[in-house]
């Protein structure tokens, strides 16, 4: 499962434009990575089309980090 | 200049006169074109005359479910939606005093609501391909009110607020959103007017005289271009003058 975890990290990579290094589990997006609110909506349609997983919206409002993105996937997505 | 070649647009209300002279105006750019509506009999004839590049698309705004609906069918009869243009509307015109609520409501959820409903279901998609054009038909009594259209009023009032904020939520996307604000055009709605009401309303235009629904699709066709990518959160108002704002 540690796939999942390397594909979230190459969204947030490839979406927000920031260094590998700095996508640590624990970065939040808006606080250390510099997404602002509508990036974050952006990732979270990423996720959904990577994982094939729905993220209701009350959902993701709670992923704010790396970590939390990893989590829901592993207990909610089928891949 | 303004070609939309390959562009794909849904305009709804496109049974009425400015929807439908919207609708040709897109397709004549190139543009292919999904016509929506509630009477499907004037959308076939209009998808029969435009010929290629045109589906119909019917739906019925008043309903949420049906509203989102319509916005799955027309991605998928388009597969895609790059214009959006928000054209229906309906009036239950009544001084305020003797407005039903039922009055009141079925206006804001035709002309505002919907056009809320469609324009968050067709963002998704704009997002991801940072192109995107969403156009609200709105009025000028939107911005001067009228007596007897509180509802039809706030309602166009709403949409021009409404289209400020997805245009500063989205503009860093590619996408803009604005309104076209129509003063009196000839269509089915201006028809109804006596002579009399007719020659009060032209002594208020500078122009004087009613405009044309091809002279509202014009001002569409323009923010819908590539051309206007720096337009956003714009109201153009067509109106021969009669409100200079």
């Amino acid at each position: 499962m540690s796939d999942v975890a390397e594909r979230v990290k190459k969204i947030v990579v490839d979406h927000l434009g920031v260094e590998e290094a700095k996508v640590t589990e624990n970065a939040s997006f808006i606080d250390d990575l510099g997404a602002d609110s509508l990036d974050t909506v952006e990732l979270v349609m990423a996720f959904e089309e990577e994982f094939g997983c729905e993220i209701p919206d009350d959902a993701a409002e709670k992923i704010l980090t790396v970590k939390d993105a990893i989590d829901f996937i592993k207990a909610n997505a089928a891949a | 200049m303004f070609d939309l070649t390959g562009k794909k647009a849904l305009v709804t209300g496109a049974s009425g006169g400015i929807g439908a002279s919207i609708a040709r105006a897109l397709h004549a750019q190139g543009a292919t074109v999904a016509l929506s509506g509630t009477r499907v009999a004037p959308l076939e004839a209009l998808a029969a005359e435009l010929g290629e590049r045109a589906v119909v698309v019917p739906g019925n705004l008043a309903d949420a479910a049906a509203t989102e609906q319509l916005a799955k069918d027309a991605e998928a009869a388009l597969g895609q939606v790059d214009i959006l243009v928000n054209n229906a509307g309906l009036t239950r015109d009544q001084l305020a005093l003797r407005m039903k609520d039922d009055d009141w409501q079925s206006v804001i959820d035709v002309n505002l609501t919907a056009a809320f409903r469609l324009s968050r279901a067709v963002m998704r998609g704009m997002m991801k391909r940072r192109w995107g054009r969403i156009i609200g038909i709105t009025s000028i009594v939107g911005v001067t009110g009228n007596p007897g259209q509180a509802n039809y009023a706030a309602s166009k009032a709403g949409m021009i607020g409404m289209s400020k904020s997805l245009a500063a939520e989205v503009a860093s996307r590619g996408i803009t959103v604005n309104c076209v604000a129509p003063g009196f055009i000839t269509t089915a709605m201006t028809d109804a007017l006596n002579g009399e009401q007719k020659d009060k309303l032209l002594t208020n235009i500078p122009a004087g005289r009613m405009g044309e629904p091809g002279e509202i699709a014009a001002g569409v066709v323009y923010l819908a271009s590539e051309e206007a990518a720096y337009v956003t959160g714009q109201t153009l108002h067509v109106n021969g003058g009669m409100a200079m704002i």
